[in-house]
């Protein structure tokens, strides 16, 4: 064999074993969900979704984990929008190129890489203990809201970036204020941008376990939560708690709420990829 | 109408600050609380000693034994992640056509997305039965199960990341070596991969970083004993599962239990963050070549 | 307020927004510019080197000169939209009516609605054809629907628009042509009714045809504005400028009646541009 060949049979093998692992990444996704489905399957009715944790496997339901996820998600969204896409703004719009603005860069890059259980103990030190919302909704909604932050932030001053500088100018030409540009041009053109953002960053929101568990949320909360004081138990939780019970039963109700959990973070991606993809056309 | 002008960016710019005082308020609890850890356990002690037992009677502080759990379980997701994911950056690259990456990749980017809690369950309930059957002696708790989903879930990553790098390479330098007669094999090592390393050294280090700051996985399927081990096949307990095992159960606030888990945050907080500054730091420097 | 004061001065006229005026056609005037030693640096490069020159209320007046001579930026100091280019420092006196712009005083926002301006590629907001022209009015609060209705179509008449998209009023105006988005551009920026229009090399981008129709516009309107036109093109400015500037690398080289600059200028540098020898 001369080098040519040597270096062509190199070459293939080459995108062979590439394409091996490709279709591994996604033959192990496909394995992943086959066994839960086929584990957890069993689960899936409205009796699951309606009942109260149980000491007892077989009656378990995931009623109180999913309007635990609903309210921590709800009061996250109150919080981590505004102050997020607010930062946003203020990094694309205002701060350009000062000092101040390259240590919030800095700052938000350094804050995406923190594991999200420290963010659980800063909730722990701050809104647990300090201000005194003990393991409550209020507690773990704080703390994912300053987790996601740097995700909406970066995502809308990204989508800002992409808004083309001709329409400001065009703006600012017609005596527009900054405000009036960055409500009236900016924001409109950015909107898709900015949502699918919002949306990624509440599917990891979602996910979330590490930081809860720190904070205080609770895997067996017999009772729906009544105030955004009271403490609570959401989806990934209750899955922890089951996942680390011996009884084989137990593994089935855990397997049943990964279901529910993937359902809703797969439709979550999906909603976000559409959203992307029909604002890069019309940005186009 | 200047006054509201005024009034609004004031309000930007206190929603940016608000990330400086995350950052603030994330340094000034664990230096608050693992000042008065110290006070308590010598540091001498907690970098010395070999053993992690602050639950038992008999209490040790030895955060050794957390590291090397949580360097070891890193180690395997990074040994399957790396190659996996740098393979798959330059197949995406080089040789996959357009359309087929376009559609693998969203597909690809699943697997970053799925709930961690998923994967701790998959590595406990279906990786390590598997495992299993080939090396009988592998205990239920074990690193290597839980490495490897770990290194699963970390693939997007480092594929995603380093495919940016490649991508972000002059066409020009591509051209240039299919011109003289490379094959893309040829290219990809010799001229692409060089020229993104430095893209392709960060995506890693930020893996790792992922990897160390990593929590349910290894949580669900490490095991909870704190080791001085780099056996793969028995219990572990990295310093993430371990503020987990004690935040599940009820240590009083002001128990050393209580303070220990600060101290075992600052030391994660001031290993990703070290990493985090390296990779931004390169990123910048890199950038600043192709500007 | 001195403020307030300052701004009075510049407006030629009160506008006071009732549809009996806009009915009549309010006819408007256009106001003088006076630019006296204007340097404008961009860090430590010195794009404008010290510039005096004064505009005639009426007039139109083209600014040629080779790419990088500086005319734009020059053309952008009127209505003061180099101030968001990072490191701009400005140095001299433009005063509209008397009134300098560059004073601490001076609203910037009430000066572009005294100062038009239109741009090189056509720029319509993603909005429909009835918001874009809107918008100007819109920002200054005025919400009542039958003047905006008026003002539309009176500023879409101006810009010899209004029969091509009379019908279409809410439909996007990114589905326009480019001529027609260009027209737009200049009926939002009529809307707002200036005395002074900037355009910064407005048909570049667009076919003969287009360009045809603007310069036939431009001639129309500078009955009641001062209009200044940066322009790449020699026979553009010899056919719609009543005077006309030369530029050579931050420099007023010739500054003079277009008929004068066209065939007999009196510098050897504007004669080698305009005759097609260095450019």
């Amino acid at each position: 064999m001369n080098n040519f060949q040597k270096n062509k049979l190199i070459d293939h093998s080459f995108k062979i074993l590439g394409m091996l692992f490709t279709f591994l990444g996604i033959l192990i996704l496909a394995i992943l969900i086959y066994n839960i489905v086929k584990v957890g399957y069993t689960r899936i009715n409205w009796t699951f979704l309606t009942s109260l944790p149980s000491r007892k496997p077989e009656n378990a339901g995931i009623y109180t984990a999913i309007i635990g996820t609903l309210d921590l998600m709800l009061l996250t969204v109150l919080f981590a929008i505004p102050v997020g896409v607010g930062a946003g703004i203020y990094l694309e719009e205002y701060a350009k190129k000062s000092k101040l603005s390259s240590l919030l860069e800095i700052n938000i890059s350094n804050l995406a890489g923190v594991p999200s259980i420290i963010y659980g103990l800063l909730g722990l030190g701050v809104f647990v203990r300090f201000f005194n919302f003990g393991g409550s909704i209020l507690s773990g909604s704080l703390t994912l809201s300053l987790l996601i932050l740097p995700i909406i932030i970066v995502a809308t001053r990204e989508a800002i970036k992409a808004v083309p500088h001709s329409l400001k100018e065009a703006s600012f030409a017609l005596g527009a204020s900054k405000w009036q540009t960055i409500k009236n041009v900016v924001l409109p053109s950015s909107f898709g941008g900015i949502l699918t953002g919002i949306i990624l960053s509440l599917s990891r929101a979602i996910g979330e376990t590490a930081p809860l568990i720190v904070v205080g949320a609770m895997a067996y909360v017999p009772f729906v939560p009544q105030s955004i004081f009271d403490t609570f138990s959401v989806l990934p939780m209750q899955i922890f708690n089951w996942t680390t019970r011996p009884q084989q039963g137990f593994a089935i109700a855990a397997a049943g709420a990964i279901i529910v959990l993937l359902l809703i973070t797969f439709v979550m991606n999906g909603i976000a990829v559409y959203f992307r993809n029909r604002w890069q056309k019309k940005l186009q | 109408m200047k006054y509201k002008e005024k009034l609004i960016e004031n309000f930007f710019k206190f929603c940016a600050s608000i990330t400086i005082f995350t950052t603030i308020g994330i340094i000034a609890v664990l230096l608050f609380e693992s000042i008065s850890f110290f006070r308590d356990v010598s540091i001498f002690e907690f970098l010395t000693d070999t053993q992690w037992t602050p639950l038992f009677s008999e209490k040790h502080f030895g955060i050794l034994a957390l590291v090397s759990g949580t360097f070891l379980t890193a180690a395997i997701a990074i040994a399957v992640a790396l190659p996996i994911g740098l393979t798959i950056a330059i197949y995406l690259n080089m040789y996959a056509p357009k359309s087929f990456r376009k559609t693998l990749k969203p597909f690809l980017e699943i697997l970053a997305a799925i709930p961690t809690v998923v994967y701790g369950f998959f590595a406990l309930t279906i990786v390590t039965p598997f495992l299993q059957t080939i090396y009988p002696d592998l205990e239920t708790f074990n690193s290597l199960s839980a490495g490897i989903v770990m290194g699963i879930m970390i693939i997007p990553f480092i594929s995603s990341l380093s495919e940016d790098a490649l991508y972000a390479v002059p066409k020009s330098l591509k051209l240039a070596a299919f011109g003289m007669g490379s094959t893309r094999f040829q290219t990809a090592f010799k001229v692409m991969v060089p020229a993104a390393s430095s893209g392709i050294i960060v995506s890693v280090i930020l893996a790792i970083s992922r990897a160390i700051g990593e929590t349910m996985i290894v949580a669900i399927a490490a095991g909870q004993q704190p080791q001085l081990t780099l056996n793969p096949t028995v219990p572990v307990q990295t310093i993430t599962s371990f503020i987990v095992q004690v935040s599940s159960g009820d240590a009083p606030q002001g128990s050393v239990e209580y303070k220990t888990i600060f101290a075992a945050g600052l030391t994660l907080f001031l290993f990703t963050f070290t990493l985090n500054s390296v990779s931004f730091w390169i990123k910048k420097k890199y950038q600043e070549k192709y500007e | 307020m001195a403020k307030e004061t300052a701004i009075t001065m510049i407006k030629i006229k009160e506008k006071k927004i009732d549809s009996k005026k806009v009915e009549d056609g309010a006819s408007k005037d256009g106001a003088k510019i006076a630019i006296k030693d204007v340097k404008v640096w961009y860090d430590d490069f010195m794009a404008i080197k010290g510039i005096d020159m004064t505009i005639k209320p009426n007039t139109v007046t083209a600014f040629i000169g080779p790419s990088g001579c500086g005319k734009s930026t020059f053309l952008r100091l009127f209505n003061r939209m180099n101030d968001y280019v990072e490191g701009f420092k400005m140095e001299g006196k433009i005063k509209l009516n008397g009134t300098n712009i560059y004073k601490d005083k001076i609203n910037v926002e009430e000066l572009r609605k005294e100062v038009g301006m239109v741009f090189q590629k056509p720029n319509p907001f993603p909005k429909s054809i009835f918001e874009n022209v809107a918008y100007g009015l819109k920002i200054q609060g005025i919400k009542d629907k039958k003047i905006l209705n008026e003002r539309v179509e009176k500023a879409l008449r101006q810009a010899d628009l209004w029969t091509e998209v009379k019908d279409d009023l809410k439909k996007s105006a990114l589905a326009l042509s480019g001529g027609q988005q260009q027209r737009l551009c200049i009926a939002r920026t009529l809307a707002v009714e200036p005395s002074i229009l900037l355009m910064d090399e407005p048909t570049s981008a667009l076919d003969p045809i287009s360009t045809a129709k603007i310069e036939d516009l431009i001639f129309e309107l500078k009955e009641k504005y001062t209009i200044v036109i940066v322009t790449h093109n020699m026979q553009q400015a010899s056919r719609i400028s009543d005077y006309t500037a030369f530029f050579y690398i931050g420099e007023l080289i010739e500054f003079d009646k277009t008929k004068t600059i066209f065939t007999n200028p009196e510098k050897q540098q504007t004669e080698n541009y305009i005759t097609g020898r260095f450019g």
